[in-house]
């Protein structure tokens, strides 16, 4: 049995037009799972470019994560220099006292200079602009945190369940 | 090129919508944009921005970031996000008739 289909040429020509533009992203949910400098930032700044261009964002704070977010330690996350071949340093050296300072203090200097703010700053301009900010109730557990830790601009402590359900229609992405 | 009339003034815009060339900018064509952006009439706050961006551009040579407009224009980053509650980061440098921002903040 054949079907016949009545599209005309422009009907045709619309939808080809439509399958060819990409549906556009309208909701970004990242997952930081590094309490590193280096590791703290692309969420940071990938949330933030995020709702620049109107997209919403969503991140979820887990294990190490955890210390973006926390008071005590937000102010002096580190650069690993140990087991990071991307030091260019032997690994021996990356582990000498002050190798982390050094290593963290020329980071922030080159972040500085590109006029991105400091891990405090990222974090009230996420909440400014409407990014949710969310820590993992389980981490939190685990590393003994009360939500009294953390930035007042953290939105609530959720379960991976929960999560999961503030992110519908998200894309995801693990840092 | 594409271009675009906004109450007489014919300006050229890029594939993104950005104006070619910012010195074919009017308040008229800010008007214009703004309504094709979904953001309804511009207030006083809007100009404020706008104007600020147009001079700092002009100054820097290069469109302001969200993070200095928040610090310089006197419209802070949550009012920012009321202002342009579609991406205040493009929508403020298109409007103000700017090439689109390179900077991440």
């Amino acid at each position: 049995m054949t079907t016949t289909t009545l599209e005309t040429p422009e009907v045709k020509e619309a939808t080809q037009v439509e399958a060819k533009q990409p549906k556009p992203i309208e909701h970004i949910s990242i997952i930081c799972s590094k309490g590193t400098l280096d590791m703290a930032y692309p969420g940071l700044i990938l949330a933030n470019a995020a709702r620049m261009s109107g997209i919403d964002a969503t991140l979820f704070f887990t294990f190490w994560g955890l210390d973006i977010i926390t008071e005590k330690t937000l102010d002096s996350l580190h650069v690993a220099t140990v087991g990071n071949p991307s030091m260019h340093i032997p690994t021996m050296v990356g582990g000498l006292p002050g190798m982390e300072s050094i290593a963290s203090t020329m980071m922030k200097k080159e972040m500085e200079k590109l006029d991105i703010p400091p891990v405090r700053e990222m974090l009230e301009i996420l909440s400014d602009s409407g990014a949710k900010i969310y820590a993992c109730r389980m981490a939190m557990d685990m590393f003994h945190r009360e939500e009294s830790d953390l930035v007042p601009q953290v939105d609530g402590v959720l379960s991976a369940m929960d999560f999961y359900d503030k992110s519908a229609g998200a894309q995801l992405l693990f840092i | 090129m594409p271009t675009a009339e906004y109450a007489g003034n014919v300006v050229e815009l890029n594939e993104e919508g950005f104006l070619v060339d910012s010195s074919e900018w009017t308040p008229e064509v800010a008007t214009g944009l703004a309504e094709e952006a979904g953001l309804g009439p511009l207030t006083d706050k809007h100009w404020t921005v706008l104007t600020f961006c147009r001079e700092d551009a002009a100054q820097q040579g290069q469109p302001p970031g969200l993070r200095r407009i928040s610090k310089l224009s006197g419209v802070n980053m949550k009012e920012l996000y009321q202002l342009f509650p579609k991406g205040p980061g493009k929508l403020a440098a298109k409007i103000a008739g700017l090439p689109k921002p390179q900077g991440c903040i």
